[in-house]
């Protein structure tokens, strides 16, 4: 093979495609918004999303700052890791509190304790406050059917919302990021990802991530068909027996619905053996948030949530 | 390293094309049980004694209650040789808004036809639209052929009325096959089927999993649209000046001698990157950064070009729009155009022709653009921009029309007269 058809086969690798693509979308945003912003959780997909950033950029430093919405309902591990990434790439956090709502009664604590839901109010309020016009998420069309027909730039409204009928066609490499004073665009420069993929780039680019993604052992209780882990969110209750088994986690949110799976997965490619054989969907396998509903996913996106 | 094929498909409605990109799905294990278990249990609900793999692609739940699917979905499988990213475009509602988005970028087109139908009008609508969008590749799925009994002869006949179109449109015999499948039980889509003895060509997945990507960067002159200049100022990096892009077209080395448009500015290519480090050469659709040799006034919105092959530089052109917005075009309208990376106002000076995607003619003259219609308009810019003929470099020859009232996206655009080679009698 000559070293033109070499770079040329390499251009055309499926994780290189997904990767210049990304940073095209970082690049274009950093071009064309005056205040971006990352979507921080500490999480692996937000994790993808600072590594990308930073190669986009590289060598100067990320020209935007990272948001993080807290719900209190934290593992300790992945919020050790968020402020270490923060310190080591020398960038600037915002973190909004769900608490702070809370405490001043913008918010109602729900009787199911969970906080997932709660987030909406708290990332819109810090979005008005700090003028954010473009807002980064880690989200992929293939995680859930209602995001299949996500756009890569997706506006919202003056309330965070997603309107179906007001998205924009998306043509080439094209993005229109226009919008009015107030509204603001989420942008996903995930979108063409799946699991799979994310969990090759991390093998490949050697990412490094919060300890919870692989195998540990955990104290765990069974509730909804899912391991949950004990916490100050409440749990487990009287008649839920706490086991210690070997588990890991397939995504990270409030630490109140994000169930572990059993797995002896303790290594990258570990994981990626795992997901292969995997029978579920990440967000089937582990979220509780989003068996509420068949619909659950469609109606929080238009209520302004990721 | 499995590789990456993006691709369209369009069909009418009934044609089965739900089922069909379910079928792939499925056959590629892209399906989890749980997506198969909510499956199952609609289709108990329906009454249905097999699952419905439509169900698998049906979307947002306003689209569940009426039955449709009103936009571009994206859907995604893969198999050991190559990962695939689908755009599945409805063909009912606002057909051209969707086949020109899923369109933009795929580099292979699945169109479907019902084997009791054969080529229909959309069937031919869709194709035109496909070869103005200068997909490179076609597929021809004559699905439901065990409901003609897997009759040879009307698979050929339609075979060959598609191929007499695709001609005509452009494409060379190479470049389009058709297959006869059924997507609901399976023929030819991921197996081989005992039922088409007759048909001795690949499966849709072997064919999808071996054709080539197309269409090679070594071809084309060197593009490169400036998205971002990287200025580290930082004690390491002083006097670091990079301009970062996605490479639009071509291929570029260090020693290149390049041009900076619009202004024209000569220099010579220092050094091409990544974040991981220095390149030989790099080619089109890679994100890189590039060194000059000269210290240049450079911005957001230049492009980089070859030097020996130079996009022209003009503020007046004509191009086809694909009018996407149930906002008409009038004569005289002011929009704004995005280019690349830049963006300015633009001018409607004439709306010449609406093309006739149905008997791949032209309408002289009329009064205005309609959603889903395609025209040729003459443009006036408020200022000079490097564009390339469509046909001749894609990136560089595609536009936004953008609304400066409420920056709405009215349109895709296409430099150059592209009527005349979609058999469209132009003057």
């Amino acid at each position: 093979m000559t070293t033109l058809e070499a770079a040329a086969d390499a251009a055309r690798d499926n994780l290189t495609a997904l990767e210049s693509e990304a940073i095209h979308i970082f690049r274009e945003v950093a071009g064309e918004f005056d205040r971006p912003v990352i979507l921080f959780s500490g999480g692996k997909d937000s994790t993808l999303l600072l590594h990308l950033a930073i190669k986009a950029f590289w060598p100067a430093p990320v020209p935007f700052p990272l948001l993080h919405v807290d719900t209190g309902h934290n593992f300790e591990e992945v919020i050790d890791f968020r402020d270490r990434v923060v310190e080591k790439y020398g960038l600037r956090l915002v973190v909004a509190h769900v608490q702070d709502w809370i405490d001043d009664g913008r918010l109602t604590e729900r009787p199911d304790g969970t906080r997932n839901p709660l987030q909406t109010q708290p990332l819109l309020d810090t979005i008005t406050e700090h003028k954010f016009d473009a807002v980064f998420g880690g989200g992929r069309r293939d995680e859930e059917r209602a995001r299949a027909k996500e756009r890569i730039f997706s506006l919202r409204n003056a309330f965070g919302q997603w309107e179906p009928r007001r998205q924009r066609p998306e043509l080439w490499n094209l993005y229109n990021g226009r919008h009015r004073p107030g509204e603001h665009v989420r942008v996903f420069p995930l979108s063409n990802w799946t699991e799979a993929d994310v969990w090759n780039y991390i093998a490949r680019e050697e990412v490094d991530l919060p300890s919870i993604y692989y195998a540990h052992q955990r104290k765990v209780y069974r509730r909804d068909g899912m391991w949950l882990t004990e916490g100050p969110w409440g749990g487990p209750r009287e008649d839920e027996t706490v086991e210690e088994l070997t588990v890991r986690y397939r995504t990270v949110g409030d630490g109140s619905c994000t169930g572990a799976v059993e797995s002896t997965a303790s290594t990258v490619e570990d994981v990626i053996a795992e997901v292969q054989a995997s029978r579920l969907t990440e967000r089937g396998a582990t979220r509780a948030d989003d068996r509420l509903s068949e619909a659950a996913m469609e109606d929080r996106k238009r209520e302004g949530y990721f | 390293m499995s590789s990456l094929l993006r691709l369209a498909t369009a069909g009418s409605v009934d044609d089965g094309k739900s089922t069909l990109v379910g079928r792939l799905l499925y056959d590629t294990k892209s399906v989890l049980a749980d997506q198969l278990d909510a499956v199952q249990r609609a289709s108990v609900d329906r009454g249905l004694s097999t699952p419905d793999l439509s169900l698998l692609v049906d979307g947002l739940r306003s689209e569940r209650e009426q039955g449709i699917t009103i936009d571009v979905a994206y859907r995604y499988f893969a198999t050991p040789k190559r990962s695939f990213v689908l755009a599945d475009t409805p063909g009912h509602v606002q057909y051209t808004r969707n086949t020109v988005t899923g369109a933009s970028t795929a580099q292979l087109a699945v169109l479907l036809v019902d084997a009791r139908k054969g080529v229909v009008e959309q069937t031919r609508r869709h194709a035109a639209v496909l070869a103005l969008l200068g997909v490179p590749r076609l597929v021809l799925a004559v699905n439901k052929v065990d409901l003609i009994g897997y009759d040879e002869a009307a698979f050929t006949v339609i075979a060959k009325e598609f191929a007499t179109h695709a001609a005509s449109l452009g494409y060379a015999e190479g470049s389009v096959l058709t297959i006869p499948v059924s997507a609901l039980v399976g023929d030819n889509v991921a197996t081989s089927s005992e039922n088409t003895p007759w048909y001795t060509g690949p499966t849709l997945l072997e064919h999808l999993e071996t054709v080539p990507v197309a269409p090679d960067p070594h071809e084309a002159p060197f593009r490169l649209p400036v998205q971002y200049v990287i200025r580290p100022r930082t004690p390491e990096y002083p006097d670091y000046r990079g301009y970062a892009g996605q490479i639009a077209a071509g291929t570029v080395r260090p020693g290149d001698e390049v041009v900076v448009l619009p202004r024209g500015l000569r220099t010579t290519v220092e050094s091409v990157g990544t974040a991981d480090g220095q390149l030989d050469e790099a080619g089109a659709g890679s994100s890189v950064t590039v060194l000059l040799a000269d210290d240049l006034d450079i911005a957001r919105g230049d492009l980089i070009a070859s030097a020996a092959d130079r996009p022209e530089v003009t503020d007046e052109f004509t191009a086809a729009l694909c009018w996407l917005s149930t906002k008409s075009l009038q004569p005289g309208a002011r929009v704004l155009v995005k280019h690349g990376a830049r963006t300015v106002q633009a001018l409607v000076e004439e709306l010449n022709s609406r093309f006739d995607e149905q008997t791949l003619s032209t309408v002289e003259g009329p009064d205005s653009l309609e959603l889903n219609e395609i025209g040729s308009v003459r443009l006036r810019l408020s200022e000079e921009i490097p564009v390339d003929d469509y046909a001749a470099s894609a990136r560089t020859g595609a536009f936004l029309v953008i609304d400066p009232k409420d920056g709405d996206t009215l349109a895709a655009g296409l430099v150059g007269e592209r009527f005349s080679a979609l058999g469209g009698s132009e003057q």
